[in-house]
């Protein structure tokens, strides 16, 4: 589904990113972590079209696209869902409008229908309901006032849904409690494992930590360390890293 | 001669922002001319101004509030040519003064906002939202002077203003001026002028926004503000809808 291949990028002429490369097949969940500054928000940024992100070399197939050929919001449309490590507050616009433009400029992009007002509103209940966030939370303007927990549901319930083919998520599982993480790993799974005979889905897991892969059981985990992926393994890495620490591991 | 002389330049105080050109070809009976609109106590009246190309050049507006009275004025500046509404309001005890304001535009039109707020008596309010969005070689002003007389405690005035310009060469500035002669007083004001927010649009492209939707939800957000306490609802969104339409023209 997601193939990168010896990935460059820079941010204001540093590269960040140098020669990384990655597989993503349909059905799988893949957990990238790595020490602070490895490039772990670059790579989200690089694949979803940030400007200021610059990529120097390398190709990135998406679905059978060239993936960094695309606009930002023509990825969104291709299937491609970025999870904010810091959601952003934007005053005047409310959730239910914001995502409901979302979701139509998607389904425009692709030849799809609208959905109607009743039609969006059905759904978006549906999925907020799926993230235990009240729907009311929804008619407010988008993520103003929200707590960090609360934000971070609120990106799972949008992931809901526009309903990608894949997620990257990064750092959902920061600013959660105990009881929020165990909700938003069990939406990730609702919304993105892949169904017997259900679309594609994919997901990308950018993590510091272990706990949210108790709840989202990652197939496979790699180690991003100097902007290239170190080591990969099976979820026994992420236990092991969690053990022994990241300088230990990836040496 | 005589009427030459009369006409401000951008020496005054209160014109220093304005257009040179289009001062000089003011019409200096013009400037003479006040609305004058008085509330009784406990009154209260809301007046709307859309000084588009059916009415540029100089408007002014003298409102005079008796005890309790509620009034106010919400305007769109988006003349082609040099626009600006002058208000002068002079608030007795407990009033309320409401004041929000819209320039946009683009070309190379001067479009401002001049108010002069005087809480001459205890425990009167105003709350002034001026919002500019320009493009091209436009400039949007707001000058607010507020003036707190020597027993005027308790007085709570609040100025706000932010500009957004979508291209270089687009101006905006803020002029807030507070003379304040009581001791037991509020007053706020602020003032932020600056690009559209990327991290915004980023966001909302990562969802699948196109970049033209986005900048005219941030937009239209964004000129909304000055229009909240706008209270009649139908009101309220048909002015946005005249500030919005205004875009067109512009690269939103």
């Amino acid at each position: 589904m997601l193939r990168i291949d010896n990935l460059h990028a820079t941010i204001g002429g540093k590269e960040i990113l140098k020669g990384l490369s990655l597989n993503l097949n349909a059905g799988e969940v893949h957990a990238i972590m790595g020490p602070n500054g490895a490039g772990k928000s670059t790579l989200g940024y690089v694949l979803g079209g940030r400007p200021g992100y610059e990529v120097t070399g390398g190709t990135v197939t998406f679905r059978g696209q060239d993936l960094l050929a695309l606009d930002p919001h023509e990825r969104a449309a291709t299937g491609l869902f970025l999870g904010f490590q810091y959601p952003v507050e934007i005053p005047g616009v409310s959730f239910v409008q914001f995502l409901r433009e979302a979701l139509n400029a998607q389904r425009n992009t692709r030849g799809e229908e609208p959905l109607s007002g009743g039609e969006f509103l059905k759904l978006a209940r549906a999925k907020a309901g799926l993230l235990k966030l009240d729907m009311e939370m929804l008619k407010r303007p988008v993520n103003v006032g929200f707590s960090g927990g609360e934000k971070k549901r609120a990106e799972m319930v949008q992931m809901g849904i526009l309903d990608p083919a894949l997620a990257i998520l990064d750092e959902t599982d920061s600013g959660l409690d105990i009881d929020a993480l165990r909700v938003v790993g069990e939406g990730i799974n609702a919304i993105m494992r892949q169904q017997d005979g259900g679309p594609d889905k994919a997901v990308l897991l950018i993590t510091h930590y272990q706990r949210l892969l108790d709840y989202v059981k990652p197939d496979f985990v790699h180690v991003l360390a100097g902007g290239r992926i170190v080591k990969s393994g099976g979820p026994e890495l992420a236990l092991q890293l969690e053990a022994e620490g990241y300088e230990a591991v990836a040496a | 001669m005589n009427q030459l002389l009369a006409l401000p330049t951008t020496h005054d105080e209160a014109w220093r922002y304005a257009d040179p050109a289009a001062l000089a070809a003011l019409d200096p009976g013009e400037l003479d001319r006040w609305c004058d609109i008085t509330l009784a106590p406990g009154e209260a009246a809301c007046r709307v101004l859309v000084l588009d190309d059916a009415s540029p050049g100089v408007q002014r507006l003298r409102l005079t509030l008796a005890q309790g009275a509620r009034g106010a004025i919400f305007a769109i500046a988006s003349a082609s040519a040099y626009t600006r509404l002058e208000v002068e309001v002079r608030l007795a005890r407990g009033a309320h003064f409401e004041f929000g304001g819209v320039t946009v535009g683009g070309g190379d039109a001067t479009r401002e906002f001049v108010t002069r707020v005087i809480h001459a008596e205890p425990e009167a309010t105003s709350n002034q939202v001026v919002r500019s969005v320009h493009w091209g070689r436009a400039t949007g002003n707001f000058l607010g002077a507020v003036h707190v007389a020597r027993d005027a405690q308790q007085t709570d005035a609040a100025q706000n203003f932010r500009a957004i310009l979508l291209e270089k060469g687009a101006s905006a500035n803020a002029k807030p001026e507070l003379e304040i002669f009581a001791d037991d007083v509020k007053c706020a004001h602020g003032a932020a002028i600056g690009a559209l927010d990327d991290t915004a649009g980023f966001y909302m492209a990562a969802r699948g926004i196109p970049p033209e939707v986005a900048r005219r939800l941030l937009v239209r957000a964004f000129i909304a503000d000055a229009f909240v306490a706008l209270e009649d609802e139908a009101q309220r969104d048909d002015l946005l809808e005249q500030a919005v339409a205004r875009l067109e023209g512009s690269r939103l």
